[in-house]
C-alpha cells in the first residue's frame, strides 16, 4: 500500500525524466512477476516467457492502430490473445519437464519472433510497428504514468491472491514433488497448464502496456534475450518470495540504465552477474534481505 | 472390494510381476511379503497407477482402474505411502497435509480462495492421529525419520480412502518407533474402518497386523492365507521365512 501511495506521488516531483523510468519500471516488474508464477511458485523455469509479452504488445498496438479498435476493447483482447496463445503452447511444453521444457519454450519463443519478423504486413517486420494509435486521454505521459501505475497495482493484486490460492498452494506442492502430488490427486499436468496461462496472461497485460508506452512494438521484445532478462531479473529479485522478482526488475532496470552511459557492454556485465547470482545469492535479494533480518533478530 | 486378475509388468525382459491375482475384501488387512526384488512394489506401482500393466486388470469397488493416471485412482478411494520418504520437504508440517485436502475438496484449480488457513482444522485433527500435533509448523524436511513416516500416513489419510496400501511403513525405523507405528496403524485402520495392503519386511510386523498374507516370489503370489497357513507353508518357509530366520541369526 505504501509502495503504491509513493509511486502515485512520483509526477509530483516535477521530473519527466523519473516518470517514463518509473513507467518502464512497473511494466518490467509486472513481467518479471508474472514470469515467477512459472518459476518460483510451479517451478518450471521457461526460456520463452517473452513470447506473451511480445503477444500481448503486438495484439495490442495492432488492434489499437490497425483496426482503429477502442482501448478497452482491444487491450483485454490483447491479452486474451497471449493467454490464448500460453494455452496453446502450454499444451505441448508441459508435457516436459525441466531442461526440455526449458527449451521447448524457448523453441516457441523463436516460433513467435520469428513470425513478428516475417509477418510484415501485420507487425512491420524488423522496422517495428511504429506509430501506435493510443486514445488520447492516456497521451499525456503523466496520465498514462497513472493509468500504468493503476493495471500494474491491480494485475500485483490479482496475482498476489492467485498465488496465495489453493491453486498457488498446490503450485508449490507440485513443484516440491509432482509424484508425490500426483497420488495426493492432483492433475500434474493440468496444474502446470493453468499456472502457465496464468503467467502468459499477466504478460499479456505487461506487454501490451509496453507498446502502449512506446508507441511501437519491436521484434527485440519477443527475441530469446528478452526472455533471458526477465528470467535474470526475477533470480535476482528471488524467486521464493512474491514480490522479489518485482525488486529483481527495478534493480536491473536502474543498473542497465545507469551503466549504459559509461560503456556498452551491458551484455557483459549482465553475464557477470548471473554468475554472480546463481553461485552467492541464489534466493536473490529478497532471500538476502530475509537472512539478514532473521541475523539481526539473533 | 480390490480385485485384482492375471497382472503382469515386464521391463526390458525381466518379469516382475507375473499373472498376479489377488482379491480383498472389505475391512481386511492383508500383507504381501516376500524378498527383496520379489516385485512388491511395482505390484503397488501398478495398482496405483504409477506403471501400467502390461496385461491384467484392476477393479475398485466394481469399476476398472487399469490404466488410469495415480490422481484419477486417488479419488476412487485409494490412497497409498510409499517405502522411501516422499513428502514435500520444504513446506511446513501442516502444509502436507494440507494440499492432500485441498486435493480431495477438488479446490486445486481455486485461484481465489485464500489457502492460509485453509482446512486447518482437519489437517490438525489428522496430525493428532498420527501423534505429530506438535510439528505442525516445523519444516517436513527437519523431521526425524520417523516422523516423516507417521506424516506420510496422515498425507495419506487425508485423501479419505477406504483401502490404504502402505509400502513397507515401517523401513529403516528404530525399534520403538515401529512399535508405535504399528500401533498408529493397528489404531486408525480400526477406527475407520479402513480395508489395508501393505507390503513388509519385518515378520513380527506382517504377523500382528495381517489377517491375510500373500507371498510374493519372483514377481509371482506363491501361497495366500491366513498367518498360521503361511508360516506353516513349507515352499514359503523355503523361499523366504527360512531367509529371513538365518537373516536374524
Amino acid at each position: 500500500m505504501g509502495v503504491v501511495v509513493a509511486l502515485l506521488c512520483v509526477p509530483l516531483l516535477g521530473s519527466r525524466y523519473l516518470v517514463d523510468l518509473t513507467t518502464e519500471i512497473l511494466i518490467y516488474a509486472l513481467f518479471a512477476l508474472s514470469l515467477n508464477v512459472l518459476i518460483g511458485y510451479a517451478g518450471n523455469v521457461s526460456f520463452g516467457h517473452a513470447a506473451y509479452f511480445a503477444i500481448g504488445g503486438y495484439s495490442c498496438a495492432i488492434l489499437l492502430t490497425t483496426y482503429q479498435w477502442p482501448l478497452w476493447l482491444s487491450f483485454p483482447a490483447a491479452v486474451g490473445l497471449s493467454a490464448g496463445a500460453a494455452l496453446i503452447i502450454g499444451y505441448f511444453c508441459v508435457r516436459l519437464t525441466d531442461i526440455y521444457f526449458a527449451m521447448l519454450t524457448l523453441a516457441f519463443s523463436m516460433l513467435v519472433w520469428s513470425a513478428a519478423f516475417k509477418w510484415r504486413t501485420m507487425t512491420g517486420g524488423d522496422d517495428g510497428f511504429v506509430g501506435v494509435n493510443v486514445p488520447a486521454l492516456l497521451e499525456d505521459r503523466v496520465a498514462f504514468y497513472y493509468f500504468a501505475v493503476g493495471v500494474v497495482s491491480l494485475s500485483t493484486a490479482l496475482l498476489w491472491r492467485i498465488c496465495h490460492s489453493a491453486f498457488g498452494r498446490t503450485l508449490v506442492a507440485v513443484r516440491e514433488n509432482s509424484l508425490r502430488a500426483g497420488f495426493v490427486g492432483i492433475d500434474v499436468r493440468r496444474i502446470r497448464l493453468a499456472a502457465f496461462v496464468v503467467a502468459g496472461f499477466f504478460a499479456g497485460i505487461a506487454g501490451a502496456l509496453f507498446a502502449m508506452y512506446n508507441r511501437g512494438m519491436y521484434t527485440e521484445s519477443a527475441f530469446w534475450t528478452e526472455s533471458a532478462q526477465v528470467l535474470i531479473m526475477t533470480l535476482l529479485g528471488g524467486m521464493y518470495s512474491f514480490f522479489g522478482p518485482a525488486l529483481g526488475a527495478a534493480v536491473l532496470y536502474l543498473l542497465e540504465v545507469s551503466i549504459n552511459q559509461y560503456t556498452e557492454y551491458w551484455p557483459a556485465i549482465l553475464g557477470t552477474l548471473l554468475v554472480l547470482i546463481v553461485l552467492f545469492l541464489p534466493h536473490g535479494l529478497a532471500g538476502l534481505a530475509q537472512k539478514t533480518r532473521r541475523a539481526r533478530k539473533v | 472390494m480390490l480385485q485384482i486378475s492375471d497382472l503382469s509388468k515386464s521391463f526390458d525382459g525381466f518379469t516382475a510381476v507375473r499373472n498376479v491375482s489377488l482379491a480383498l475384501d472389505q475391512g481386511e488387512r492383508h500383507a504381501i511379503i516376500g524378498p527383496n526384488g520379489a516385485g512388491k512394489t511395482t505390484f503397488f506401482n501398478l495398482i496405483t497407477g504409477h506403471l501400467r500393466p502390461d496385461s491384467g486388470t484392476v477393479d475398485f469397488k466394481g469399476k476398472s482402474l487399469t490404466g488410469r493416471a495415480p490422481h484419477q485412482i486417488v479419488k476412487q478411494g485409494l490412497a497409498r505411502s510409499f517405502q522411501h520418504i516422499n513428502v514435500y520437504p520444504r513446506m511446513s508440517v501442516v502444509q502436507n497435509v494440507q494440499v492432500a485436502l485441498i486435493a480431495r475438496q477438488g479446490q486445486t484449480f481455486n485461484m481465489f480462495i485464500a489457502a492460509a488457513g485453509l482446512h486447518h482444522q482437519e489437517a490438525g485433527d489428522l496430525l493428532t492421529l498420527v501423534g505429530l500435533a506438535d510439528a505442525e509448523h516445523a519444516v517436513a524436511a527437519d523431521l526425524s525419520y520417523g516422523k516423516q513416516k507417521q506424516l506420510e500416513l496422515a498425507i495419506a489419510l487425508a485423501a479419505a480412502p477406504q483401502l490404504l496400501l502402505l509400502d513397507e511403513p515401517t523401513a529403516g525405523m528404530a525399534p520403538a518407533e515401529t512399535m508405535e507405528m504399528l500401533r498408529l496403524i493397528g489404531q486408525i485402520v480400526a477406527a475407520r474402518g479402513l480395508t489395508l495392503l501393505f507390503t513388509e519386511h519385518d515378520m513380527d510386523v506382517v504377523f500382528s497386523l495381517a489377517q491375510r498374507i500373500s507371498v510374493l516370489h519372483h514377481g509371482e503370489i506363491i501361497a495366500t492365507g491366513p498367518p498360521q497357513e503361511i508360516r506353516q507353508d513349507a515352499e514359503v518357509q523355503r523361499v523366504y521365512l527360512g531367509k529371513a530366520a538365518d537373516a536374524q541369526d
